[in-house]
């Protein structure tokens, strides 16, 4: 791929990661706008920052798998970064949208929700298992890490991915099946790994690499 | 037999909603001025959607009669008519709290028959009309407080159950009320979003359903109930979690056991047979100290909750004795 090319397509992953926070701000500052937050403002911003949170880590969890399904697409590696960056941009904020505006920044409150929701507990856990994996995520960091550690580090995501999962699947109403989708999509994409990673080993038995970071 | 009762043959005593198209009920000239005025404020506010259907306010000028009540809550900000109408859960119809704005236009709210069953002298079947005639309606402003934890201020129209209960005359065995809900998976064709049987089936101890709060409701801000609030009749119960009121009634059953309830089926230690708003008593995964009003900005959503939401001095005498932690 050709610098011009990625240059675009990085700024069109950049807007489309924006996206969400943005019409969120726009939506707070201009009500009765097409971004209007609605009826009720504070559940908007939690649902959209954590679903957004949750859909950026799937989709950069698809990036491996795609990559050896397609060799082409093996330029989708540069996007992950990325990707994962943004998808703790957006639980970081889910988190402080909890904080400020259903705890109410009141410490009481906040470590009685960890300590008896389990729901929240498993959020708070998903969060702080992806603090590491930001602050490991620039290439000094890996360069000091070492590409084996950083990788067995990262292997951290899966475990935040299905954290996150699970707190949404037991924030939401039993009989309620709004989470099926993307907890589809997940398993899919968990599934997916270790069949392509036989399937690719089956038909070039010579060149089994480890997937470059 | 020469005396008929009213709702005895079909066809013979056409009720007037059935005769009178809607636009005509209201006063022809008052409506026009109003919806010209609303045409013109519309114009003002480059509200192009406001023109092109007016408002509900002014459709609704005069669209049921009511009668001020004592009852009614005062001294709060009321809900706005366009939040009350598209935030709802009504699961029939969707999971969404928008779904059942988009989806409920089928509910078939006319006619429509209210059956009274169970341990009564005589089980019959009421329609919406004569429900409509058998009291005069009344104003009743209510707050409506969610067990997810968020908060409304409602003008509801109707009168107390009680009404009802004493014309249908139960029996000494009956010591509960049960509400059935309209369903139809033809119509209600979202209702299999969720896993949860139909038809949704709530309910009420007898002292509950009679106490004067309980209001069998068919309206709203002076109009007919909207199908996504429970058209054509429901339930209202101000000082318990909102899932407590059932929507579109077609069965008032009295029972001699507490009779099952829909969400205590699917999760009863979250969602309990009595599930008075208790700020004091957590829901498991969130706490009901405090509920966040719907309509307001962000920032100031969050206010305390009170007991009983507020009307502890109507109904705190029901449970003396009780253990609300444990019958929560």
């Amino acid at each position: 791929m050709n610098k011009p090319t990625l240059i675009v397509l990085k700024a069109l992953v950049w807007i489309a990661c924006l996206y969400p926070v943005a019409t969120l701000a726009y939506g707070a500052i201009v009500p009765g706008s097409p971004f209007d937050l609605g009826p009720d403002p504070t559940g908007k911003i939690e649902f959209a920052t954590g679903l957004a949170a949750l859909r950026l880590l799937v989709i950069s969890l698809a990036i491996t798998p795609l990559r050896q399904l397609w060799s082409k697409l093996s330029w989708l590696i540069k996007f992950r970064r990325l990707l994962g960056l943004f998808a703790f941009f957006y639980a970081s904020i889910h988190l402080f949208a909890y904080i400020g505006l259903y705890a109410g920044f009141d410490p009481h409150t906040m470590l009685a929700d960890v300590l008896k929701r389990r729901f929240i507990t498993v959020g708070v856990l998903a969060w702080l298992l992806l603090v590491p994996l930001a602050l490991t995520s620039t290439t000094g960091a890996i360069r000091r890490l070492g590409g084996k550690r950083w990788q067995q580090l990262h292997k951290l995501v899966y475990l935040s991915v299905c954290l996150g999962i699970v707190h949404y699947w037991w924030q939401v109403k039993q009989g309620v099946l709004t989470p099926m989708p993307i907890t589809l999509t997940m398993t899919a994409l968990f599934v997916a790994r270790p069949i392509l990673t036989w399937w690719k080993s089956r038909n070039t038995p010579k060149r089994i690499q480890p997937n470059p970071a | 037999m020469l005396i008929r009762k009213p709702n005895a043959i079909a066809g013979s005593d056409i009720p007037s909603s059935e005769i009178t198209p809607k636009e005509k009920w209201l006063n022809r000239r008052s409506f026009l001025t109003g919806a010209a005025a609303a045409g013109a404020i519309a114009l003002a506010a480059n509200r192009f959607d406001e023109i092109a259907s007016p408002s509900r306010s002014v459709l609704a000028a005069g669209k049921l009669q009511t009668v001020k009540s004592p009852l009614t809550t005062t001294g709060e900000e009321l809900t706005s008519f366009k939040d009350i109408t598209s935030y709802n859960n009504f699961y029939e119809f969707g999971t969404d709290k928008s779904d059942p704005a988009r989806n409920a236009g089928g509910l078939p709210t006319r006619p429509w028959n209210v059956k009274i069953s169970g341990l009564v002298k005589t089980p019959k079947t009421l329609d919406i009309d004569t429900l409509l005639k058998a009291h005069p309606l009344e104003d009743r402003t209510y707050r409506f407080r969610c067990v997810e934890g968020w908060s409304m201020v409602i003008p509801w129209v109707g009168y107390s159950l009680s009404e009802i209960i004493k014309q249908a005359d139960p029996l000494s065995t009956a010591k509960y009320v049960q509400f059935i809900s309209y369903h139809d998976a033809k119509v209600e064709k979202w209702a299999s979003d969720s896993n949860i049987s139909w038809p949704y089936s709530e309910g009420l101890r007898m002292d509950e359903a009679l106490n004067p709060l309980t209001l069998l409701t068919v309206g709203l801000y002076g109009d007919v109930l909207p199908n996504q609030d429970g058209a054509p009749v429901r339930i209202i119960v101000p000082w318990k979690y909102g899932f407590k009121s059932a929507k579109s009634i077609v069965e008032i059953r009295f029972v001699a056991k507490q009779p099952h309830t829909t969400w205590n089926d699917l999760a009863s230690n979250e969602y309990g047979f009595y599930s008075n708003v208790n700020p004091n008593v957590d829901h498991p995964r969130w706490s009901q100290k405090t509920e966040r009003v719907i309509g307001k900005p962000f920032y100031a959503q969050r206010k305390p909750t009170l007991m009983f939401n507020g009307y502890g001095d109507q109904v705190a005498s029901l449970y003396t004795g009780m253990d609300l932690r444990k019958f929560y």
